[in-house]
Order: C-alpha cells, then sequence, then structure tokens
C-alpha cells in the first residue's frame, strides 16, 4: 500500500522535528499535497489515522491536506497552463516541450501544538 | 485555537531518501559497482528476463541478484538454480517499494562488510541486478540510490500504460517491452506504446523482448554492457 510507505516517511520526519522543539504532542499536521503526485488524499489520511494512533505523539493527531495545483509551463511560447486539464500539450501553441511546475509536491508544511 | 503554536517543516517527504540514494551513488561510484533497478507490474516478466540476461552476461561480468518481495523467497532460489550467480532475497517487511536505506542493507549482505569498511576497495562484483517490489507507482517514488532504472512493460498490460504511469516511464532509463510472442492475442500497438513512453521520457531506450524464447535480449545485454562499462570509466 503506497500511501501507508509514505505515512512512515511522515511520521519520521514528525518525530524528528518535535524532538527537535521539546514537544510532546502534535494536534495536527499540515501537508501540501501536489494535484499529480500520486497520493490519493483520502487513502493517506486513513493510514495515517491507524499508524498516528499507535504514536504517544500523535495519538488524535489530524493530518491536515492542503492540495497544491498542478502547473505546466511551455518553452514553446512561455505560459503556463493547468496540468490536469491539459496533460503535456501546451494548449496555447500546441508545443510539446512542456514541463512540470508545480503539482508534484509531497511536503510537510507545518506542526500545530496546542499548549 | 489561540493557544496553537505553529512550527514551520517545509520539507519534502522524499528528501532523506533522495539524500541517502545520492550518497549510495557515490560510494557504489567509488567501489565501481553497477546498480541497476529493475521495476514491473507483477508478473510483467522480470525473473524470466533476468535469467535470461544473466546467462548471456555472466562470462563477461561479476553479476549479483537482489530480490526484493514482500515476503517470499522463490525469485531468490529461481535466479541461483538457473543462473549460478550470487543471488539473495530482502523482504521489504510489507512494504510496496524499497528506499536507499534498505538498498544499501541488502548491497551490504551482498558485498559484505559494512559499507564504510569496504568502500575505498574494489568490489567482487561489476554489476548487481535489483528486482524491485512488483508495483507501478511506489518505487517510481523513492529513488534506490540505483544508477540505471529499468522497468519491464508486458504486451497482456497494454500500450496506454505510460499514460496512466507517466511518473514511472519518465524515470526509467531504459523500457523493456516483454511478451511479444503474445502480440497477436492482443490489440498492443507498438508504434503507439513507444510514442507514449517518448511523450514522457525522450531518451529513454525502448527494448521490445521475449523472455519466454530470448528473442531481443541480446539488446538489453548489451545496452548493460554498455552502461557498465561507462560507469566504470
Ligand atoms: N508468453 C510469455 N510468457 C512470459 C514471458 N516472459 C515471462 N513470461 C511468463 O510470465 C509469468 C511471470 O514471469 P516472471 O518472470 O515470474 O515475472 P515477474 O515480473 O518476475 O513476477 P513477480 O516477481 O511475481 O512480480 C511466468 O509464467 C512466465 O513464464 C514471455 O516473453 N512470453
Ligand atoms: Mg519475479
Ligand atoms: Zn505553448
Amino acid at each position: 500500500m503506497h500511501e501507508l510507505g509514505i505515512v512512515f516517511y511522515i511520521i519520521r520526519d514528525v518525530k524528528q522535528a518535535a524532538q527537535e522543539n521539546g514537544v510532546e504532542h502534535v494536534s495536527t499536521v499540515v501537508m501540501n499535497i501536489g494535484e499529480v503526485s500520486t497520493i490519493i488524499p483520502e487513502y493517506l489520511t486513513d493510514c495515517w489515522r491507524w499508524a498516528a494512533d499507535k504514536e504517544d505523539l500523535l495519538r488524535g493527531c489530524e493530518l491536515k491536506i492542503e492540495p497544491i495545483p498542478a502547473v505546466t509551463h511551455c518553452d514553446g511560447c512561455g505560459k503556463d497552463y493547468p496540468t490536469v486539464a491539459h496533460g503535456k500539450i501546451c494548449p496555447h501553441c500546441g508545443s510539446e516541450k512542456t514541463w512540470l511546475l508545480r503539482g508534484n509536491e509531497v511536503e510537510i508544511k507545518e506542526l500545530r501544538v496546542e499548549n | 485555537m489561540e493557544n496553537v503554536k505553529i512550527i514551520e517543516i517545509k520539507k519534502s517527504v522524499f528528501e532523506d531518501n533522495d539524500r541517502a540514494a545520492d550518497a549510495l551513488r557515490g560510494e557504489l561510484k567509488k567501489k565501481g559497482v553497477f546498480l541497476l533497478n529493475l521495476m514491473s507490474s507483477p508478473g510483467s516478466g522480470k525473473t524470466t528476463t533476468l535469467i535470461q540476461t544473466i546467462n548471456r552476461l555472466k562470462d563477461k561480468l561479476r553479476i549479483a541478484v537482489m530480490e526484493a518481495d514482500i515476503d517470499s523467497d522463490v525469485d531468490a532460489i529461481k535466479i541461483k538454480e538457473a543462473t549460478g550467480v550470487e543471488s539473495i532475497q530482502l523482504h521489504t517487511g510489507g512494504m510496496c517499494h524499497l528506499d536507499a536505506e534498505m538498498t544499501e542493507q541488502g548491497l551490504t549482505a551482498v558485498i559484505g562488510g559494512q559499507p564504510s569498511e569496504v568502500s575505498s576497495q574494489p568490489s567482487a562484483f561489476d554489476l548487481v541486478i535489483l528486482e524491485n517490489v512488483g508495483n507501478l507507482v511506489c518505487p517510481a517514488e523513492f529513488d534506490t540510490g540505483a544508477v540505471k532504472n529499468a522497468m519491464i512493460l508486458s504486451v497482456p498490460e497494454g500500450h496506454d500504460k505510460p499514460l496512466k504511469y507517466p511518473l514511472m516511464f519518465s524515470i526509467c532509463d531504459v523500457v523493456v517491452i516483454n511478451k511479444i510472442d503474445v502480440l497477436p492475442y492482443f490489440d498492443f500497438d507498438m508504434e503507439k506504446c513507444k510514442e507514449y513512453i517518448h511523450m514522457r521520457n525522450p531518451k529513454a531506450t525502448v527494448i521490445p523482448i521475449c523472455a519466454k524464447t530470448g528473442e531481443g535480449v541480446e539488446a538489453f545485454a548489451n545496452w548493460l554492457l554498455k552502461e557498465v562499462a561507462r560507469w566504470k570509466e
């Protein structure tokens, strides 16, 4: 299961950050997930619930997902366009010389700690 | 909400792994070992292709195989019996992919000793092949530290796979299209498939083969031979 593997990486990073900041319980972890990152948000939050509740640091901690829309840049005409709607081919000029500007992220944005 | 402290992280989940993978590649370069990461869907023919390829290369290169599987060791035994080369099983403990850390542990078991201790000595192997877990999603996201990535797409899976799994095709240096013996029974369009692969990755080498009979395997073996030689320069 793909998302579970990702969850283990998130937990590892969160534990490390919590230790560095002397935090004993995290109430929310905010993730930035790109639209074309291959992560399915619902699966990620399901796996999160299962794995996080096994850790004292993360019991009841919410995983909040802030999606990042995918944008592709075209070298042919220099314009940007939404990736999901148009794919690899630029809707402005028809060029195939395009590359993903953003939308691939699987990033931990921040931790929220209640005191 | 007034009592909430925010700790900013802004860190990619893959960052630690990417760093470990780069470090591993650096070690491999020093030791003169070429690591190939071989990926595909379950049953596309990874093990069969490896047996055919290794039997063509084993007189020219010193080869070892690491078989990653969630729980069995069928493939590792099969490789050893059919080729005679060193072959070990890596269990992923339920995970759907191997990361750089697990790969390094596997390499340590194959090459022997602690990686740091043997780093300055030349290795007993020229080529180590990792058969990754059968899956087209997760292995694409986790850099194993391999020098090159290869994937096998088999004819029954359909020619539109590059459209469905863009990331996998974009990271592969070579795409082997296996089971061409069954082309007459499937409406698999080879030219379309190549076109879709090159849309994702203009630099990918595409090699059609039949691992069952060995047809086309020579081309894959030659590609490997050339890449290993270039890495050891
Ligand atoms: N017709 C045909 N069958 C093939 C070919 N190559 C492999 N097979 C068959 O496909 C099945 C799976 O082959 P494997 O080599 O075990 O595939 P794999 O990718 O290693 O499978 P997993 O490790 O289970 O993911 C076996 O029954 C093979 O005999 C081929 O070129 N043609
Ligand atoms: Mg196999
Ligand atoms: Zn354009």
